[in-house]
């Protein structure tokens, strides 16, 4: 394999690098005929990304030498991450940068060529490896939110980089709502995205649109959705924050996208689960308190944030009547918008078992896992109706 | 600074008497050799050497010349002592290391002698801080017999170049190695560390080499962990020479330009790490 990335592309791939490291600790590359692709699981297999850079990113794209099998390897993310660990200087002075891979050297070389002619050779010694592949399918998500990857960045700025866990949901009118909840003294704080929200079933099988805006995920009822855009400019980052920091509440993967022309990235991520809300967790009191008996039901259910926008305050007020998920689960009092309308789905059996929280305790952290596996070796089929199951080849329990 | 000179005996008193304008012109240099705690100050009519060492491997000098000091009286030929460079550094900054623009420190420095303490007055705004810190007695300083015409390979460069180098030295790698040779690769800079090996290559006719003085191939480790605090005085400099001997001993001497645009030098001689085995030496 033989690569050759000029000019702001290597930023591009840098920042790429940057965000696969928020999330897993090693790097699996492989050329593909298609592209380049770039993936990482996390320890915990919950969250996963990949990149494939298209043949046209590249300058020169060769998967594979002549007569050759193209070869994929695992190596340590911290040392591919030492080669960009600047993005400031990568963009200042990098050139260009040659990735190849076989050869005799049985190193992963990568060339950055940088101003004045200076040349730093990175030989990174690395593991052959299985491919590494989470079966999901962004169009089988019933929830699909495009926004400008910029808006979502946006939205997620004013959240503590330290944050554990935030909210997405789907407010009554046009709304998603981006929530964070602190035990303290301080209270949830909320993000709303007013703009370029189109919920569920009439909008998921739109295609992709290039450059546009932000996709979702699956389960009903919108938890998540996926960012689209063109990266390479600081929206990757408001990405990397989101998908790395944050994890969204709900019983199914969040599929975060990016997509242009040039490339693709995807980030699978676990959500809570979401017997958390109908749980009595710790966490239920506080919710109450904040939404005011008079308005926990059936009451247009003003957020806390709002209460001084009378046009939300008027849609919430058409669009709340339908959501019957007010009444069928009151003791949470997200507002109605955040809880889905239906059902918990399939998972709800086993999310019994673990509802059961102390008071007390802290909200139980129950990562829907994601199974990874290897397409070389599917051995069994996956189990359960979830889209994002597949095996994990190398015997990882 | 008259408010000063109340307190001040007699100034043939004093052995070493020294003033400055603005005391950055001295802390800065200090700063580019502070990875020890004690530095060893030797100061003749032509200024002040402060000597940084550690592992008996590595020293760095700090060349502050007389010209840099408005006031500079050395009574004896040479006046040396030993004292806490943390604590020296701590007292010129006592006003703050980032002063709002405008508002200089002046110092002026003065040493009795053996056995007595350096006092340093200082003054900002008319508020004036006594300093009195202990010193020490002078310790032998290594002696590197470093000698230009034993110099086999010498390139000066212009810092900007290395910098980021140094910044991102792979410290999982014990050794820095260099190679400097009058054939490619020219000048390298390589690592051995836990993700592999690296290897950053300058060519000679690079914009950033000053001049490029290579007479034939030396490849010589040093350990990195000696060499990663001169990233201090590196990112200071704007100007680097660096110089091998027939023995592999390196040199690096850092041009630093301070505020008012004087040049001072800052100096670190490292010894190659041992030779491996296979070379019978």
């Amino acid at each position: 394999m033989r690569c050759l990335v000029t000019g702001g592309n290597v930023k591009v791939l840098g920042k790429a690098v940057h965000s696969l490291s928020r999330i897993g600790d090693e790097l699996y590359l492989e050329p593909l005929e298609d592209g380049l692709s770039l993936r990482t699981v996390n320890s915990s297999r919950s969250a996963y990304a990949c990149f494939l850079f298209a043949p046209l990113f590249f300058q020169q794209y060769q998967a594979a030498g002549p007569g050759q099998e193209a070869l994929r390897c695992k190596i340590l993310m911290k040392s591919f991450l030492a080669v960009f660990r600047s993005l400031a200087a990568v963009e200042r002075s990098v050139e260009k940068c040659c990735i190849s891979l076989g050869g005799r050297s049985s190193r992963l070389v990568v060339q950055l060529h940088c101003r004045y002619g200076v040349r730093k050779t990175h030989n990174l010694s690395f593991q052959d490896c299985e491919s590494l592949q989470a079966v999901f399918d962004p169009a089988l998500c019933s929830n699909v939110l495009r926004a400008p990857a910029r808006v979502l960045g946006e939205a997620v700025l004013p959240f503590p980089p330290a944050l554990a866990e935030v909210t997405l949901g789907i407010g009554c009118g046009r709304r998603v709502i981006l929530r964070s909840y602190q035990e303290e003294e301080a209270g949830p704080s909320c993000s709303c995205l007013h703009r370029q929200h189109r919920q569920s079933h009439g909008d998921r099988d739109e295609p992709w649109g290039g450059g546009f805006p932000a996709v979702a995920g699956p389960g009903r009822g919108g938890h998540h959705f996926l960012p689209q855009g063109t990266p390479g400019t600081p929206e990757l980052c408001g990405i990397r924050k989101l998908v790395s920091q944050r994890s969204l509440r709900c019983t199914r993967p969040a599929i975060f996208a990016v997509k242009d022309s040039l490339l693709d990235g995807h980030f699978v991520l676990a959500t809570l689960s979401e017997s958390d809300l109908h749980s009595p967790a710790p966490r239920s009191p506080e919710l109450r308190r904040l939404v005011p008996p008079l308005q926990a039901h059936s009451t247009p259910h003003l957020d806390d944030f709002a209460n001084d926008d009378i046009d939300s305050y008027m849609i919430a007020m058409e669009t709340t009547v339908d959501s019957e998920g007010s009444r069928a689960v009151p003791s949470t009092s997200l507002s109605p918008g955040l809880r889905p309308p239906c059902s918990p789905g399939p998972y709800s059996e086993d999310n019994e078992a673990e509802a059961s929280t102390q008071p007390g305790t802290p909200p139980p952290k129950k990562f829907r896992s994601l199974f990874f596996g290897s397409i070389l070796a599917p051995a069994h089929s996956p189990p359960g109706p979830s889209p994002v199951l597949a095996e994990d080849s190398e015997g990882e329990g | 600074m008259p408010l000063l000179t109340p307190q001040i005996q007699d100034e043939n008193d004093y052995s070493l008497v020294a003033s400055l304008d603005n005391v950055r012109n001295l802390s800065t240099i200090l700063k580019a050799i502070h990875f020890r705690e004690h530095a060893t100050c030797f100061a003749t009519k032509n200024g002040i050497k402060v000597t940084v060492e550690n592992a008996k491997c590595v020293q760095a000098n700090a060349f502050i010349q007389a010209g840099i000091f408005q006031e500079f009286i050395v009574q004896e030929e040479s006046v040396t002592f030993r004292i806490n460079l943390t604590i020296l550094l701590d007292c010129l900054s006592i006003f703050g290391s980032s002063p709002m623009p405008g508002t200089l420190t002046a110092l002026r420095m003065c040493y009795q002698g053996y056995g007595y303490p350096l006092m340093l007055f200082l003054e900002e705004g008319g508020v004036v801080t006594v300093c009195k810190i202990n010193t020490q007695e002078p310790e032998e300083t290594l002696d590197f017999d470093f000698c230009s015409t034993n110099v086999i390979n010498k390139i000066i460069l212009q810092s900007e170049g290395l910098r980021e180098a140094f910044s991102e030295l792979d410290m999982t790698s014990e050794v820095l190695q260099i190679t400097m040779s009058p054939d490619k690769p020219y000048f390298r800079l390589s690592t051995f560390g836990n993700a592999g090996s690296s290897h950053l290559d300058y060519p000679k006719d690079s914009d950033l080499m000053e001049s490029f003085h290579c007479n034939q191939t030396q490849v010589n480790r040093y350990k990195i962990s000696l060499l990663k605090p001169s990233t201090k005085a590196l990112v200071l400099s704007c100007k680097v020479s660096i110089r091998t001997d027939n023995r592999g001993f390196l040199s690096l001497q850092y041009m630093i330009r301070n505020e008012d645009g004087q040049i001072c030098f800052v100096e670190y001689y490292c010894c190659p790490d041992e030779e491996v085995p296979e070379s019978e030496s």
